[in-house]
């Protein structure tokens, strides 16, 4: 009997319903509307974007972790949020190797390079973006009108034939129309119901935590307010903050990116600076460079500000007092 | 007003089969005496108690085998009567061994003479720690604090008093059947303490998820309006030292502090028991309340006498489950993990806990800093920065982070979704910086 009694360290019981493999499993779990709104507004093509992104990410870890002879850890489901997210920060017309291209970059690069899970200093699928954009300019540009409900791929149109919400000038977009997301952009991006709902399910499981996304388009909000006036109105076209809000990467970023749990701030109060940096630097970047868009360039921003963050947010043990002054102690 | 304020963290551990309520409902039966006692000269926190008996002596019950050596250190006594084996090294919970008095028990319970205190209500805090050191009284809420150093007159004035009943801890119930058969000595016990301190206010803090306790305990103290009755919530650790403290008065006990500091006296239920019987009997601490639960047939709350080897707590439950795969000393979350039986009952041992294996820890994987040992922390520590810490040895950084405040309650490791064992992580980095400490001093004072 002795023999098969297991001995090791306090504590002996567990919350076997916190495991990584299902905090993973939620996130795509919470992704899922998305991407069925992603085959719905672009086509078949999108389909095949997202499965070319998840199946490549998946493949790239396992194959790293077998050349470098390391555990092999797919199961834990992280590969499959990296391709997602991968895939919906591409348009509908991109060709397939580009996904894969992407989701090779995304964990070998930005992941495995570092270290792997829970080692990489930014978020891989947003870095990864980052680089295809550098590197692919007209493909990753290309903005494609969404025809709901049809299979076919949407026909690629010069990307100065159609303004995307951001373009600076447009207005032609109803503010229904860019929360049901039918507006040109990347195809996880458009459809904000879906995202909403997938961020909605996320909070009621507790798999991120509401400073992050709060704050981040809380900041976005406000610096609009400052800078319009408007809360909406037909006649200010882009120049109000719920036409900005709903408009470009803001949502799934501040929901699904800037919430990845390695690349963000620990502590509460570095969640929440985590947050207004986020919102800022959104800002900064729609309004003051030539990019029409900024949510991941600042979201990449912030996270390699993270571990300066950590280190200024660490918060003192129950009970800390401040120590005397030794001077004032020896004369009282 | 609410009576309580929330402590800081906390979590909501899930049990097994046999967990607290099946055994919550078990009224406590005296465990049949073993044939042979080991009885440990290192029960509590200090230094060993130094023998007073060796082989061939025979002894009576509540004879003093052991004499506190040292200020921090505590009286063992005889619990039974009978002759003495041997005096040996021999294995206890932790792994290590330690001197203990082995005696053949002669099942006829001649008692050393006792000598209740004339007076009780004469008594002062010199005199209780007194009495608490020559009755080997420790604190019986794990910690095995000797009471000789607790009672002894303080240098800031006291004025609550908290007797903890809370037991916070998944699985025992040795605590909460104390309360429903001991009560009216519980609260005589506390009253001696409130005496002898001067204490203004006497709060009893006690989960809800004992209602039946509860509603004892504020009928007796109805007539006394210092005492009150405290029902607070149900989230572990509430009963820490420092968490119940919050709890009840919303002082914060310093870093590093106790809470006599802030001038509360913690006093777990089954040690105002204890010194209840050592002032109106003259009973020395030879037998506690243990609560044999889990994957065991029989779950059961015993008075065990000190020594009891835990085999035979599991004979008198019929024995384990054959899912059972882990044997706790105590409870699941603050325990050791055991292998033998032949380990005795201790003063500080509340409870054996058995564990099935679907209630086994899955391997570990790496941090995804998910922040949950944070938002569970009652201590506000960062448990997997300490962990990182302490992998790469670095022990300085360790210390920075306050790991010298970890409670060890092991919320930290229990919320973990990628199963690190950050409360080891604590406990490893508390054993070395106490130990470089302890170096440090010495090397100043051979200057």
């Amino acid at each position: 009997m002795q023999k098969k009694l297991i001995v090791s360290a306090a504590p002996y019981l567990h919350n076997h319903a916190a495991t990584t493999q299902r905090i993973m499993l939620s996130v795509v779990i919470a992704l899922l509307p998305t991407a069925a709104a992603a085959v719905w507004f672009f086509g078949g093509n999108a389909l095949m974007l997202i499965v070319v992104a998840v199946v490549s990410a998946v493949a790239a870890e396992y194959i790293w972790q077998k050349l470098t002879h390391k555990p092999v850890t797919v199961s834990d489901m992280s590969a499959v949020v990296t391709g997602l997210l991968l895939a919906f920060n591409l348009p509908a017309n991109a060709p397939w190797w580009l996904a894969a291209v992407g989701s090779f970059l995304a964990i070998i690069l930005i992941k495995q390079l570092f270290g792997g899970l829970g080692q990489n200093f930014m978020n891989p699928a947003l870095a990864a973006r980052a680089i295809l954009m550098l590197s692919w300019t007209g493909l990753m540009a290309a903005n494609v009108l969404p025809h709901a409900g049809q299979w076919a791929a949407p026909v690629a149109l010069d990307a100065v034939s159609v303004a995307t919400p951001l373009t600076h000038g447009a207005t032609g977009f109803t503010l229904w129309q860019l929360f049901y997301g039918d507006v040109p952009g990347m195809i996880g991006e458009t459809c904000k119901i879906t995202l909403l709902l997938g961020g909605v399910f996320l909070l009621v499981f507790r798999v991120i935590d509401w400073r992050i996304p709060v704050s981040f388009i809380a900041t976005v909000a406000v610096a609009y307010f400052i800078k319009t006036g408007t809360l909406y109105s037909m006649e200010s076209g882009a120049q109000n903050v719920l036409y900005q809000l709903l408009s470009g990467g803001l949502i799934i970023g501040a929901v699904f990116m800037a919430t990845d749990y390695v690349t963000s701030p620990i502590t509460g109060i570095g969640k929440l600076i985590m947050g207004v940096g986020c919102g800022v630097l959104l800002f900064v970047i729609r309004e003051f460079s030539s990019y029409p868009e900024g949510c991941s360039f600042a979201i990449l921003f912030m996270n390699v500000l993270t571990p300066l963050i950590d280190r200024f947010t660490g918060s003192k043990p129950f009970g800390f007092e401040k120590q005397e002054n030794p001077a004032k102690e020896a004369k009282a | 007003m609410s009576l309580y304020t929330r402590f800081p963290g906390g979590i909501h551990p899930h049990e097994g089969m046999n967990g607290k309520p099946v055994t919550a409902a078990l009224p406590i039966e005296e465990l049949r005496q073993p044939a042979r006692v080991t009885i440990p000269l290192l029960q509590h926190i200090g230094a060993p108690a130094k023998a007073l008996v060796k082989k061939g002596d025979s002894v009576k019950m509540g004879q003093k085998i052991g004499e506190a050596a040292g200020f921090v250190s505590a009286a063992v006594h005889s619990s039974v009567s009978g002759v003495v084996v041997d005096v040996q090294p021999c294995v206890l919970a932790n792994g290590l061994q330690a001197e203990c008095a082995i005696i053949d028990n002669d099942f006829k319970d001649e008692w050393v003479k006792r000598q209740p205190v004339k007076d009780p209500e004469k008594l002062d805090a010199k005199a209780l720690s007194e009495l608490a050191g020559e009755m080997g009284l420790v604190g019986l809420g794990g910690a095995t604090f000797p009471y000789s150093v607790k009672l002894m007159p303080p240098r800031t004035k006291l004025d609550t008093l908290i007797v903890n009943g809370a037991e916070c801890e998944p699985y025992l119930s040795a605590d909460h059947q104390l309360m429903l058969s001991k009560a009216k000595e519980i609260v005589e016990g506390a009253k001696r303490m409130q005496v002898a301190f001067g204490i203004e206010k006497v709060y009893v803090g006690i989960e809800k998820n004992k209602p039946d306790a509860i509603e004892l305990m504020t009928k007796l103290c109805e007539g006394d309006p210092s005492f009150i009755v405290a029902p607070v919530p149900v989230r572990y650790p509430q009963g820490g030292e420092k968490q119940l403290v919050y709890a009840l008065t919303k002082r914060r006990v310093k870093t590093g502090g106790l809470p006599i500091d802030k001038g509360v006296l913690v006093v777990n239920v089954g040690s105002c028991y204890a010194l209840y019987r050592a002032i109106y009997e003259g009973t020395p601490l030879i037998d506690r309340v243990v609560t044999v639960g889990g994957c065991v047939k029989r779950p059961a709350n015993y008075l065990v006498r000190i020594g009891t080897p835990v085999q035979w707590l599991l004979d008198a439950s019929e024995g384990l489950l054959p899912q059972a795969r882990m044997m706790i000393y105590g409870g699941p979350m603050m325990g050791l993990a055991i292998n033998r039986t032949d380990i005795p009952v201790t003063k500080g041992c509340s409870g054996i806990t058995v564990l099935e294996k679907k209630l086994m820890p899955k391997p570990e994987s790496s941090c995804i800093r998910c922040g949950r040992c944070i938002t569970v922390c009652p201590m506000l520590l960062c448990p997997s920065d300490i962990d990182k810490a302490m992998r790469k040895s670095d022990f300085e950084t360790a210390e920075k982070l306050g790991a010298m405040n970890c409670l060890e309650c092991g919320a930290c490791s229990w919320s973990c979704p990628a199963k690190r064992s950050l409360t080891q992580s604590c406990k490893t980095c508390k054993k070395v910086i106490t130990e470089k400490r302890r170096q440090q001093r010495q090397r100043e004072e051979a200057k």
